[in-house]
């Protein structure tokens, strides 16, 4: 029993990171219908750029202390913000208008330009993320191991997802963001700047990208260009086995990826990780064709 | 001359044909090119392979399948497998045969591993009853991550070490027969009635079935077909080099539908020019090392911006947004 909410809480922990970069593909799929293959990629720019902030402010080492934690995390999204946006504009826009397929294999490009270009920067060798916050292991009851790394994942994603569920509901903007996914003609029709709109919602979703990133150099501090591919896929399995375009629906996806995963590792086999995520997809669809909280919509003919 | 005698005959002329150019291209190959550039041509002839099966369900059915290594995976092992532990006891002929003896046991593994895979193609193919679009993309995705880390998992065939001991029969002969084939059976698929009805799903799925074509069943046989000729393509790969799950990653999958986007979808001969010139390209490319791949990104973010239709696609892929 102490063993499954062991896997369990190590499960919530990663499946939050997941959630994070589903974010961010659910909300660029909603409004766009494009797969963002580079999401994955920008996920591990932003754990570079916390990885040289912290460098540069020496918040990895004698500087240590939750306000400069706070600073990378946020210039890390920062960074982010400006590279999903200038993706958009450079890579997206002008594919904007042509067949999907089109759009997909220039979000591939994007992908292999950010991890190559990453590789030849950041050099092939793995770095490892300085310790912004002191490790220290916390026994909660029942004697299940947590580490302050994994609280702080779960509670600064939990305080993200908030903060983006309110500003979806709330202000004016999210509001622009929910009629451009619903219908992009006709919201431009109304009046709202689409490619404004569009232009926000990558930053939004790259920096929530970076976030993941800063996170998953707390818990795994080794960082390498490629890193991004793998975690990439998966949460955008998430995004769909939660119903691609809805924002509960990743969060819900991005922690049964994460729970899973860790089941299978607690209980099955370490070398099956990486399958039960697809298992569960395709189980899920077959039974659900649009995800978990998926809207169907009614084919016209 | 009945005409169905003579299109047997014609038939004829045509195998006769296409083994006399594979012998004779590789026969050359090995006489006038170093064993680096012959490796090159290998690739390529696989990659067309691959390009051109890929072609069937992505470009020519209007289907979205990123799984397409994992079909050349299954046709890969379950041919190694075939060729390592049941040919020795059914013919008799051990690893280190070569000449005409190996010809009977090397076709008799590609088909092993073709029909392999195409039994895996009907299961994928299987969910497009119910999923459409990014969702049977998505699905497809899935299989060929299932497949690899399920093979990865198979200690009979060398698991995460890699599968080791097959014999080396694949030259380039058998590459070209294979990629002939493959283009000789598409071309007259293409052709035939079954073609016009790939063709109608792609451009309109409803419409198609309110004319009576049963699209599921065409859509799953799209699938099986081109699972069994990356099958076989697997297959030759498992008899040329070394075998391991790390060759038949998402990755692949994305090169493949790369190749096939670039030359043109549902242009078969586009199909070819795009595996080429994707396999050749990384290699012309070597002089500038470091920064190859990221000239390889730009580029295909450049043509898919200047020219999205592929270099040979006639029109665009497929309406919408």
């Amino acid at each position: 029993m102490q063993e499954l909410f062991q896997q369990l809480a190590n499960g919530i922990a990663w499946g939050s990171i997941y959630a994070l970069i589903a974010l961010g593909y659910t909300m660029v799929y909603g409004i766009l219908r494009l797969i963002n293959f580079a999401h994955g990629d920008v996920y591990m720019v932003g754990a570079f750029a916390a990885y040289y902030l912290a460098l540069a402010t020496g918040a990895g080492g004698a500087a240590a202390s939750l306000p400069m934690a706070l600073l990378v995390l946020l210039g890390s999204m920062l960074v982010c913000a400006l590279v999903g946006m200038l993706i958009e504009f450079l890579a997206y826009r002008p594919v904007r208008r042509s067949s999907r397929l089109t759009a997909l294999i220039t979000a591939i490009g994007v992908s292999l330009f950010l991890e190559n270009v990453g590789l030849r920067v950041f050099g092939a060798d793995p770095k490892f993320f300085p310790q912004l916050i002191p490790p220290k292991r916390i026994t909660l009851a029942g004697g299940i191991m947590v580490t302050n790394h994994q609280i702080t994942v779960v509670v600064v994603s939990i305080l993200l997802m908030v903060a983006l569920t309110l500003f979806i509901q709330r202000t004016k903007t999210g509001k622009a963001m929910r009629a451009v996914a619903f219908h992009r003609d006709a919201a431009s029709l109304m009046g709202i700047p689409v490619n404004r709109i569009i232009t926000i919602t990558f930053a939004i979703g790259s920096a929530l990208a970076a976030a993941a990133g800063v996170l998953v150099g707390l818990t795994n501090p080794k960082i390498e260009p490629l890193m991004g591919i793998m975690p990439g896929i998966k949460a955008f399995v998430a995004a769909v086995l939660g119903g691609i375009g809805s924002i509960p629906g990743a969060v819900i996806g991005g922690l049964v990826m994460g729970v899973s995963e860790y089941l299978v590792v607690g209980y099955v086999s370490s070398t099956y990780r990486d399958a039960i995520a697809f298992v569960i997809l395709i189980l899920v669809l077959l039974i659900r064709p649009a995800g978990l909280l998926g809207r169907n919509v009614a084919e016209k003919v | 001359m009945s005409p169905r005698k003579s299109s047997f005959a014609r038939g004829l002329r045509w195998v006769a044909a296409a083994l006399a150019l594979s012998l004779g291209v590789d026969r050359l190959a090995v006489q006038w090119i170093n064993p680096y550039f012959y490796r090159i041509l290998v690739l390529c002839g696989l990659n067309v392979m691959l390009a051109l099966s890929l072609n069937l369900v992505n470009g020519i059915t209007g289907q979205f399948s990123i799984g397409h290594a994992g079909f050349m995976a299954v046709g890969a092992y379950a041919s190694a497998a075939f060729t390592v532990y049941a040919v020795p006891q059914l013919f008799g002929v051990g690893p280190d045969a070569s000449g005409l003896v190996i010809v009977g046991p090397l076709l008799l593994a590609l088909l092993v591993g073709g029909l392999t895979s195409a039994a895996a193609g009907f299961l994928v193919g299987l969910p497009s009853m119910r999923l459409r679009g990014d969702y049977l993309a998505i699905v497809t995705l899935g299989f060929g991550e299932i497949i690899r880390v399920v093979i990865l998992n198979i200690d009979a065939v060398g698991g995460a070490r890699g599968f080791a001991g097959i014999p080396r029969r694949t030259d380039l002969a058998w590459v070209i027969a294979g990629a002939l084939t493959t283009w000789v059976v598409l071309r007259n698929v293409l052709r035939s009635y079954h073609g016009r009805a790939f063709l109608a799903i792609r451009e309109d799925e409803i419409a198609a079935e309110a004319l009576g074509v049963p699209t599921t069943r065409y859509k799953v046989t799209a699938f099986v077909i081109a699972a069994f000729f990356a099958g076989v393509a697997g297959a030759l790969f498992a008899h040329y080099t070394y075998l391991h799950t790390n060759s038949f990653t998402f990755m692949k999958s994305i090169e493949v539908i790369v190749m096939v986007v670039l030359g043109g979808m549902g242009s078969l001969l586009g199909s070819v020019l795009g595996a080429t010139v994707l396999t050749a390209l990384p290699e012309a490319l070597r002089f500038a090392s470091s920064e190859r791949l990221i000239i390889y990104s730009l580029l295909l973010i450049v043509l898919m911006i200047a020219r999205p239709q592929g270099i040979l696609g006639k029109t665009e892929g497929k309406r919408g947004k």
